[in-house]
């Protein structure tokens, strides 16, 4: 099941392993996506800490890691399709996935019927 | 965002699903799609945008081509009646108040069409420059609703509606007549670099003549373009956005618009302009290519090494070209195209090298 932070990301958490994204209206907000600054595998984050840029035709934004832990794997297709995030956010636009160093920090993030009312607050 | 000024078809971009932003204190439409997709079908087709934002001030009176060719760097009395010049107009030290169009209406009327940003300024610039022309300076902004329709499609489309032999207007050139009936100044002019018309109206006939172009132009997809793709393409074509490449400080010479600066007439400015063209200047605007997809946005130094030899101006990955583009101030040992310089991006140097402008040519008849 997927979980949302504040800022936009989400994670799937299959055993000690999150697979981090964007949401589908972050991207939507955000407009054509030209190229991702991927973060480096073996790369230590905390929760919070920025971990990826993601640069669209009107602005340079920065993502949060919404879990601490160990950058394991990159997606690698955003650098040739960057575009993926527009079409396919919370599926095949993935970003990183991250062996998470405290499982329970996913349970402060938001399931998708509070992440939608966040974004409505939001307006 | 209720303070913000609205154009005649704000409503028309609500009911067509424009993402409205603020931009110079007016809410305009930023983008009616993608981005890029606009962007690309402006270069391969047509596209329609709402620039009723634009400032116009009319200068009248037995002096006023004398007084406005004193108030720009190019030639205005040079102009035919239905001429139009782009000039910069500068301040006493050269630096560049804002950048305009002057539509020669007559002998002794110009039509001065400024951007929204600098529309006040401007006005107070121009009317306290009075003294000594027999001129009245009025600004007649909210007179007129402004329509850009642009890309190489649109001769062909546009002359089955116009009253006006579209054909017979040459680049930077405008007749008055009506399309589709309705009463136009149209210009062939534009801030895209391809082919196209602006058309000047009542306010109240702003809608009608929007819809109709729309409707003609719908079986050949053409829609509605935001502030958004209006930055990417005139970006490629390398014409200069007030704020980004031109401020009160740069001159006309370091921003590579020479061609526009007549040195041999008077104008406002001048002396400086004259000594930087006999003296040279330290810094000029120059196109970069960016090595990978990163985009170096405005602001961001150019450095060498330790050392930081200009800024950026505008940047972009450029929809046309595949490529992360930039313009940039830059000190004159980096002036040779292929010269090499860093940007700094997110605190990381990334290579880059001076290339040619403008990027792209489109459709535009002649250069602007």
């Amino acid at each position: 099941m997927k979980r949302y932070s504040k800022t936009h990301e989400w994670i799937s958490l299959e055993g000690d392993v999150a697979v981090v994204g964007i949401s589908d209206h972050a991207q939507d907000h955000l407009g054509d996506v030209v190229y991702v600054d991927l973060p480096e595998p073996g790369k230590k984050v905390k929760k919070g800490d920025v971990f990826c840029s993601i640069e669209s035709v009107k602005a340079a934004s920065d993502i949060f890691s919404p879990v601490s832990g160990e950058i394991i794997e990159v997606n690698g297709e955003l650098d040739s399709a960057p575009e993926t995030i527009n079409s396919d956010a919370e599926g095949t636009g993935w970003i990183a996935k991250i062996k998470v160093s405290d499982p329970s920090e996913a349970d402060a993030l938001m399931d998708s019927e509070a992440y939608r009312k966040h974004c409505e607050e939001e307006g | 965002m209720s303070d913000s000024k609205r154009t005649p078809l704000y409503g028309e971009h609500l009911r067509l699903g424009g993402k409205m932003v603020d931009f110079a204190g007016w809410d305009m439409p930023l983008q009616f799609d993608s981005i890029i997709r606009e962007h690309n079908l402006v270069r391969n087709h047509a596209g329609l945008f709402d620039v009723s934002h634009m400032g116009e001030i009319e200068v009248e009176g037995r002096d006023a081509i004398a007084f406005s060719d004193y108030l720009v760097t190019n030639s205005v009395s040079t102009l035919k009646n239905g001429g139009i010049v782009y000039s910069p107009m500068c301040n006493e030290n050269g630096g560049v108040v804002d950048d305009v169009l002057v539509y020669r209406i007559s002998n002794r009327k110009t039509l001065f069409v400024v951007n929204a940003s600098n529309k006040d300024k401007d006005f107070n610039w121009i009317d306290s420059h009075v003294k000594g022309f027999e001129v009245s300076v009025r600004d007649v902004s909210d007179s007129y609703a402004q329509i850009a329709f642009q890309g190489p499609e649109v001769e062909e489309m546009l002359s089955d509606i116009s009253q006006i032999r579209l054909n017979e207007i040459p680049f930077y050139h405008f007749a008055v007549g009506r399309v589709n009936g309705i009463k136009v100044l149209v210009s062939r002019t534009g801030y895209t670099g391809e082919d196209g018309f602006e058309l000047y109206t009542e306010p109240e006939a702003a809608i009608p003549l929007w819809r109709k172009i729309l409707e003609i132009g719908a079986e050949r997809g053409v829609r509605p373009v935001g502030l958004g793709a209006r930055d990417t393409l005139r970006f490629e074509a390398c014409y200069m956005l007030y704020g980004n490449e031109l401020n009160d400080e740069t001159t006309p010479l370091e921003a590579g618009l020479k061609w526009t600066v007549k040195l041999d007439k008077e104008f406002i400015g001048r002396d400086r302009l004259l000594a930087q063209s006999e003296n040279g200047i330290e810094y000029r605007l120059k196109g970069l290519e960016i090595e990978g997809k990163a985009i170096a946005r405005h602001g961001y130094d150019v450095v060498d090494g330790d050392s930081k030899i200009g800024w950026i101006t505008s940047g972009i990955f450029s929809p046309t070209l595949g490529k992360s583009l930039a313009i940039a101030y830059l000190k004159k040992d980096y002036w040779k195209s292929d010269s090499k310089v860093q940007i700094l991006i997110r605190d990381k140097k990334v290579s880059a090298k001076v290339v040619k402008t403008p990027f792209y040519r489109g459709s535009v008849k002649s250069k602007a």
